[in-house]
């Protein structure tokens, strides 16, 4: 490993993904193509597409991937927004949770490369 | 691919959901060995990113679109338990917060998009990463092609459970047709995001990506050995 490549710091590349992450579920997402995805239309093609059922949780203020309480493009944007922080926080406290198991972090592989 | 309520039998819903939980189950005691000091910042962050890139449908072909679905980028990048349990949490959040992926079909949605691209993404990378050079420039591309190959390899297991329990009957052999033509498709987007995000973290913190690893074992030794520094 070059000295140089180690210059950047965990936080430092934690911090910039997650801006990234931002940026394709606030932004990049609302110029996202809305036709229907591969099972959706193949599923219409081949005529099952009506044996689909209410979704239960259709009437949710995030359903569709659209913030109901905020104005046109700007729902998306804050709907996408909203799920990349709280998949954030549930999959770092999950990954916090599974750490601090017994035999969590035993040395076998802190030793690694 | 997620799939809707309605689309799978009770049985295939549950029998889904049963796998989905004992993998999960596994998976809690494999990541620890996973999560050390360096995965374990990227965790949390490989599924906000999965998730995110799963709001970016892609066109594919005429009037029809695809999306990352993420378990070789994972896996690559934090490991294959790890993974498992990242996608999993992508998949619960889209059901629950944005109705996208019926709750019945929770199960099927982990098992078919998140288990099996974990493990064909993870397998053929690793599979290729035993027989190839030792080079950190191949990895963003054998993760890339893992990637590829996971999608229509899921696309095919989504039609082997809709054999066992769909809920219409449909010809076997057109779904499978369509199925994995139109997710081979999608597999090539599947694979440059994959390359993109792999290539991406390489390029500045080549040690946070833990596919890499073997390489970077590999790569020390032969500095060692070789003192003329051509291997940099």
């Amino acid at each position: 490993m070059s000295a140089g490549r180690r210059t950047v710091s965990t936080r430092a590349v934690v911090v910039g993904a997650l801006l990234v992450s931002l940026l394709l579920a606030g932004v990049v997402s609302l110029y996202a193509a809305s036709t229907p995805d591969g099972l959706t239309k193949v599923s219409q093609d081949q005529g099952f597409a009506e044996t689909e059922t209410e979704h239960g949780a259709a009437d949710g203020p995030f359903a569709g991937y659209d913030a109901g309480f905020v104005d046109g493009d700007l729902g998306g944007a804050v709907a996408g927004v909203a799920g990349v922080l709280v998949v954030l926080v549930l999959g770092t406290a999950l990954t916090a949770v599974v750490r601090r198991r017994p035999g969590a972090g035993e040395p076998l592989d802190q030793t690694g490369p | 691919m997620h799939v809707p309520d309605g689309f799978f039998d009770a049985p295939t819903s549950i029998a889904t959901g049963v796998v989905a939980v004992v993998a999960i189950g596994v998976s809690l005691r494999g990541a620890r060995r996973e999560l050390d000091d360096r995965t374990a910042p990227m965790a949390g962050l490989v599924a906000a990113f999965v998730f995110a890139a799963q709001m970016l449908n892609f066109p594919v072909g005429a009037g029809t679109s695809g999306h990352l679905m993420g378990g070789a980028v994972a896996a690559v990048l934090v490991g294959p338990w790890t993974a498992v349990l990242a996608t999993s949490v992508v998949f619960v959040v889209q059901t629950l917060m944005f109705a996208d992926g019926g709750i019945t079909a929770i199960g099927t949605n982990i098992t078919v998009m998140g288990l099996a691209t974990v493990v064909v993404g993870y397998g053929v990378f690793r599979g290729l990463q035993a027989v190839l050079p030792k080079r950190l420039a191949l990895v963003p591309v054998l993760a890339g092609i893992g990637a590829f190959a996971s999608v229509p390899v899921a696309s095919l297991l989504f039609v082997a459970l809709y054999a066992v329990g769909g809920a219409a009957p449909v010809p076997l052999d057109t779904l499978t047709t369509a199925m994995v033509g139109v997710h081979s498709l999608i597999g090539i987007g599947e694979g440059l995001i994959t390359f993109l995000a792999v290539a991406g973290i390489i390029a500045v913190r080549p040690d946070l990506v833990r596919g890499a690893r073997p390489v970077l074992a590999e790569r020390t030794l032969e500095i060692r050995t070789e003192t003329t520094g051509a291997t940099a």
